[in-house]
């Protein structure tokens, strides 16, 4: 793989990123200063920014509940984000969204699902239009070994491949669907299913690995991109925290040792290490990446405190295109 | 009598019934590790009482997050001999399986010449006024209610979420609950002994002489706490919680009207083809000659929900909208149109 010094700082500041944001959020959902829940990406970071990194800035992605990893790892700046969480008028969806469903389309991020699955069928009909308008677009696809269990995954992976369409089906397989462990639910091995619609199916054991992940998510992106149509990519990795933070569900369901296993192998630690061993950044330049990133997330939370909520009126606006009468 | 939450009674219940007979097993989501409170005692598995421990796990079956095959399975299931209780977490979530409710779990007795029974219970919860966003807040009772040969339960308090779930349990057709999570933490009495509430039976939540109130679901206590503050205004309000919408105690609402003459109706769900909007049909269609003002409705607008804390909470009936209703049924308000009630911006 091809990628410079400039790429691959950018793969460690866009895993800070996520870090950093979500590490904030967590904190600001359990002190109340977020409403409702937040689902993070806290050791999920190089499967989330190998994958996005792996696109166009100009291609399509959609994603889930575990949400603000995508954008983010996609390119979008943070304020926006930041203030949709908190429900401000200046977040990228306006408030209307919060955690579970952002958006981000200038950064072709269609929008992340509350409902698991859900979104699959939308980065699918991105790529039908890509190949329609033939724009080269490629759309991508992420979603948990839990919906990975969802019907409509294997009715867009049978169209997709008729249709031979430009998507990637990013599988974030870290193991657990919320308490349930994946391999007491799921039957063979999640990559092996691309076979039965007669497309590539590749499973990245190390997703921990942002290297290992951009290359498998890449050689996917780039077969689309030459219209050779879909594939399914999955990634192995763990989610460090809760499933969902503000909740307060049941908790004890993961082993500590397992856990602690996992949380051994951070993701950003070991891209450091790389990134110091292969002399591609010095300890002090990264030292100064972090503390970049630090900023950009107290930044995005100074612009939220100091934006205003939305008018309640806005509760009933962008419901229609051009407003239909009076709501009743 | 002891005291319950919401949550702890529907899990007594589904206990009771799990304990009364052996054809009773949960299906669901994350129902092996009692994530959501109603499959064990508390919410820790370790807790004692843990519903895998006591029923194995051939009877507490966890499920991938395929909510379709789960719907229709336990429709299949209990048309060979199982009454399943499926535990579909979130009302959002049933869509995802709207095919298997509306197609077989609603026709297939009738379909067949009545050659099979189907005693399932569909639990969930419906999740709103909690800031979790348009995916997540749904209160789609109406439109099961367009579906016949479903009952559909809405209990408010945790005398009913028990009794009126032991009933499910035992009721050969199929049975949707929708729970309301911001009552799950309510506290009530509930008998120590085993008891079971009828379907088609409203409760007179409060009695009184000028407007009958019917309320559904968390709209219940917000009824109630208006009531309170309009006797203090002198007016006296009837609440009368139907606890199941199909089948409905229409009874119970025209005998009150009929002695009221005004009728205000609090529903959680959008406006239009609301549980409301029937109720309003019905007593419209019999009870015209004694109504003394024009039917009110507070719902819901119909607009979907949106997450910030600025948006949401006010769409929903609260006490002050049921009180102002009330207000101009009496002509203690001028009574304008219906819209203001409901939304803040009636024209955009
Ligand atoms: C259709 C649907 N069913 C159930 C849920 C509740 N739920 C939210 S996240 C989740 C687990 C998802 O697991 P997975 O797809 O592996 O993603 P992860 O959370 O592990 O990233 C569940 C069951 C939901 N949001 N939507
Ligand atoms: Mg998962």
């Amino acid at each position: 793989m091809d990628l410079s010094s400039q790429n691959l700082l950018e793969m460690q500041r866009r895993m800070l990123r996520i870090r950093r944001f979500d590490e904030r959020a967590s904190k600001m959902v359990k002190r109340g200063q977020i409403p409702g829940t937040v689902h993070t990406s806290i050791g999920q970071e190089a499967q989330v920014v190998g994958a996005c990194m792996a696109l166009g800035d100009g291609d399509y992605m959609s994603g889930n509940h575990r949400s603000h990893g995508h954008p983010i790892g996609k390119g979008s700046p943070l304020g926006p984000l930041m203030a949709e969480l908190v429900g401000k008028a200046t977040g990228v969806c306006q408030g209307k969204g919060g955690s579970l469903h952002l958006a981000d389309f200038a950064v072709g991020s269609l929008g992340e699902s509350g409902i698991v699955g859900s979104s699959i069928p939308i980065a699918t009909g991105a790529a039908l239009s890509s190949k329609v308008l033939g724009n080269g677009k490629v759309s991508l696809a992420f979603f948990g070994d839990g919906a990975a269990n969802q019907g409509c995954l294997y009715e867009a992976m049978n169209i997709s491949g008729v249709w031979n369409l430009p998507v990637v089906f990013l599988c974030e397989n870290n193991q657990y669907a919320l308490s349930t462990p994946a391999h007491t639910v799921t039957s063979g091995v999640i990559a092996d299913r691309a076979a039965g619609f007669g497309m590539p199916g590749v499973r990245v054991e190390d997703g921990q690995d942002v290297l290992a992940v951009f290359e498998a998510v890449t050689t996917a992106v780039e077969r689309a991109r030459r219209g050779e149509g879909p594939s399914l990519v999955e990634v192995v990795t763990y989610r460090f925290n809760e499933h969902s933070e503000g909740l307060r569900l049941g908790t004890d369901y993961r082993d500590a040792e397992e856990k602690a296993a996992w949380v051994e192998r951070d993701p950003i630690v070991l891209f450091r290490r790389h990134l110091e061993r292969e002399g591609i950044a010095t300890a002090e330049e990264l030292d100064a990446l972090e503390a970049e990133v630090l900023a950009e997330v107290d930044e995005a939370v100074r612009f939220t405190d100091e934006s205003p909520y939305p008018d309640p009126s806005v509760a009933f606006k962008d419901l229609y295109t051009e407003p239909i009468g009076a709501i009743a | 009598m002891t005291v319950m939450s919401y949550l702890g009674a529907i899990g007594a219940a589904q206990r009771e019934a799990m304990e009364a007979d052996e054809r009773v097993v949960i299906i669901g989501e994350d129902v092996e590790a009692n994530v959501y409170g109603t499959t064990g005692a508390g919410k820790s598995r370790k807790d004692k009482g843990d519903f895998l421990e006591m029923f194995g796990a051939n009877r507490i079956r966890n499920t991938p997050i395929s909510e379709e095959v789960i719907v229709g399975a336990a429709i299949g299931a209990a048309m060979t001999g199982l009454r399943p209780i499926v535990d579909l977490s979130y009302s959002s979530f049933l869509y995802m399986a709207m095919d298997q409710f509306v197609n077989q779990a609603a026709k297939n007795r009738y379909m067949f010449g009545g050659q099979a029974s189907i005693p399932v219970v569909f639990r969930s919860a419906m999740f709103y006024g909690l800031n979790t966003g348009a995916h997540h807040s749904d209160r789609p009772y109406p439109m099961f209610m367009n579906v016949p040969g479903l009952k559909i339960i809405v209990p408010s308090n945790p005398y009913d979420a028990k009794g009126l779930l032991r009933t499910a349990v035992d009721s050969d057709d199929p049975v949707l609950t929708f729970e309301a999570c911001l009552l799950w933490g309510s506290k009530g009495e509930v008998p120590e002994e085993e008891y079971k509430i009828p379907f088609g039976q409203a409760n007179v939540a409060r009695t009184g002489d000028d407007v009958t109130v019917v309320a559904i679901s968390s709209a219940v206590p917000e009824a109630l706490a208006a009531a309170e503050t309009l006797a203090g205004e002198g007016v006296s309000v009837e609440v009368i919680d139907p606890r199941t919408l199909v089948p409905f105690d229409t009874e119970a609402v025209i005998r009150s009207v009929q002695r009221t003459g005004r009728l205000v109706i609090a529903d959680p769900a959008h406006r239009t083809c609301s549980a409301a909007a029937e109720i309003s049909a019905i007593v419209a269609e019999e009870a015209f000659e004694s109504l003394r003002a024009p039917i009110m409705r507070v719902t819901t607008p119909d607009t979907q929900i949106p997450f910030s804390p600025a948006l949401e909470k006010q769409l929903y009936p609260n006490r002050t909208k049921i009180e102002d209703a009330v207000r101009r049924v009496t002509g203690l308000m001028a009574n304008t149109l219906n819209t203001e009630l409901t939304s803040p911006a009636p024209r955009m």
